[in-house]
């Protein structure tokens, strides 16, 4: 599915002591990444609720990118395990839905790291773009287009009991 | 003759079982006939699309609707039912949230009618499909289309009330109609529109009586690999039990886990929950005890099926809806 001009859509959750720090740092260093990336800022990886991410996919993400501190560094010690230990579980649960797991990526960037931050970022652009477009129906309001052909305006047969 | 107020109920990508759930209230039924006049419910009495379609406006004053929305068919009733209906129930998990027969929503329709016509039990040589419209020397028949996915009654039509459960438990339906009745009588108030009716606001894990002290679980294991090692008073869950409980609303007095089987999840989200699944997904997240990637995958590597787990009854409830290749274009 390889299309020139799509562009693709992606989200990303940062945390707001390590990762948001590290992509201003790649800011005000003037160190580019790719505008592809819109950033959501959490107090802490472990706020990410798989329900975001599903929430980004259905809304027209081609990938969600979640960042948070170095393992140990957590500012609230322990949460970025248990964001950890979702985004397994989610990348499992998205391939039983047909999604490519690789939609989803779970990076360690400390408030240092501005560089690898905006590296990963650019990595994780040309991956999905590679992926090509999700292009999610689900917003259920597409069903009647995807459907062809006559009303339902007609009256029904019985259907025999 | 009658002045009664007019009762309803229609099945649509349903199982049946929903119907049954409401014969199953015994003597209550009853109250049922003596309190409406039953108007059209083509499980149990005959009567013709045609005659619901020249009611007027409104005047049915309940309606009870089991059952997705899965064709053409089923969107045309839910439409008319809603026209004519001044309260409309999504009743049981079918309509309130697609249940199991929204778990085709993870293939698209060809494959659907392919498996359909095509399982080891069915002979079919001459690879005979069917079709939604047909030639005959009578003239030309139709038989509905079906949709590329299963909705939730609530995408199709506005609702009224959801009664969710699979079926919604029968104590429940009783009590139900016993309100319904009350509100004829002047005796008690409809809730706002939009509640869930018929059920608990907190969680099955709320109702259920095992005791939870373990955080942390080293491995999932299938209930019928583990059964007779179960200590039947501890929670299912830590004992790496997948129990759906944490996530699902409580109304059914926690039937399955005091049954000594895992809570698969019928009743639907717990109030508050956007993405069943997802509530899920945190939730058993949070008790791997793991901090290794590896060791995490080992301990997953024991649910199977970890969309049958988290969808089994909301896939088409949840904010995907769907398995990729439903949504993509098709012709049936
Ligand atoms: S909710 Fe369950 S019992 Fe009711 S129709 Fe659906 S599958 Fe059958
Ligand atoms: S997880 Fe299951 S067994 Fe454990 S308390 Fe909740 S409902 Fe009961
Ligand atoms: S325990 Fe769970 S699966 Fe069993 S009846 Fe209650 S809600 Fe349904
Ligand atoms: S504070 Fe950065 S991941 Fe927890």
């Amino acid at each position: 599915m390889s299309d020139e001009s799509f562009e693709p859509t992606v989200i990303g959750f940062t945390c707001n002591w390590c990762s948001y720090r590290a992509a201003d740092l790649a800011g005000t260093a003037r160190v580019k990444y790719p505008p592809n990336i819109r950033l959501i800022r959490l107090m802490c990886s472990g706020r990410l609720d798989p329900t975001f991410v599903l929430k980004a996919f259905s809304s027209g993400a081609d990938g969600v990118l979640i960042t948070g501190c170095h393992p140990g560094e957590c500012h609230y010690l322990e949460q970025n395990y248990k964001a950890l230990r979702r985004f397994h579980l989610l990348r499992r649960t998205l391939q039983g839905l047909g999604l490519e797991p690789e939609r989803v990526k779970l990076v360690w960037a400390s408030a240092a790291e501005g560089v690898k931050l905006a590296h990963e970022i650019a990595s994780f652009v040309e991956e999905i773009r590679a992926l090509g477009p999700l292009h999610w129906g689900g917003n259920g309001s597409n069903q009647s287009s995807v459907i062809s052909g006559q009303s339902t305006a007609h009256a029904f047969k019985e259907v025999p009991a | 003759m009658s002045a009664k107020p007019k009762f309803a109920m229609y099945w649509a990508a349903s199982c049946g079982g929903c119907e049954i759930a409401v014969l199953n209230i015994h003597e209550k039924i009853l109250d049922v006939d003596a309190n409406f006049e039953v108007v059209f419910w083509p499980v149990a009495m005959d009567a013709k699309y045609k005659d619901v379609e020249q009611m007027e406006d409104k005047s049915i004053l309940l309606t009870l609707f089991n059952g997705g929305i899965r064709n053409e068919e089923n969107e045309y009733i839910a439409k008319l039912l809603r026209e004519k209906s001044q309260i409309l129930v999504a009743f049981g998990s079918c309509a309130c949230e697609g249940c199991v027969p929204g778990l085709a929503n993870l293939r698209d329709s060809r494959q659907i009618v392919q498996t359909a016509f095509n399982t080891v039990s069915t002979d079919n040589p001459k690879q005979v499909y069917p079709m939604t419209s047909y030639d005959v020397p009578e003239g030309e028949i139709h038989i509905p289309k079906i949709y590329p996915t299963l909705r939730t009654l609530d995408q199709v039509v506005d609702v009224d009330y959801y009664m969710p459960g699979c079926p919604p438990e029968s104590h429940q339906i009783a009590a139900v109609i016993d309100l319904v009745i009350q509100v004829l009588q002047g005796k008690a108030q409809l809730p706002p529109k939009g509640s869930f009716i018929g059920v608990g606001n907190s969680t099955v894990c709320d109702e259920c009586e095992r005791r939870r002290n373990v955080k942390a679980i080293a491995s999932f294991v299938r209930i019928q690999d583990r059964a007779s090692e179960l200590d039947p008073s501890l929670c299912l869950l830590e004992q790496g039990i997948p129990c759906n409980g944490p996530a699902t609303r409580s109304g059914c007095r926690a039937r399955c886990p005091s049954a000594g089987a895992q809570c698969i999840g019928c009743y639907g989200p717990a109030e508050g929950v956007t993405d069943y699944g997802a509530r899920l997904m945190s939730a058993f997240a949070s008790v791997i005890d793991s901090n290794s990637p590896e060791e995490i995958d080992r301990i997953l590597d024991g649910l199977v099926d970890p969309a049958g787990q988290f969808y089994r009854f909301n896939l088409a409830g949840s904010l995907l809806r769907a398995g990729r290749s439903a949504w993509a274009k098709e012709k049936v």
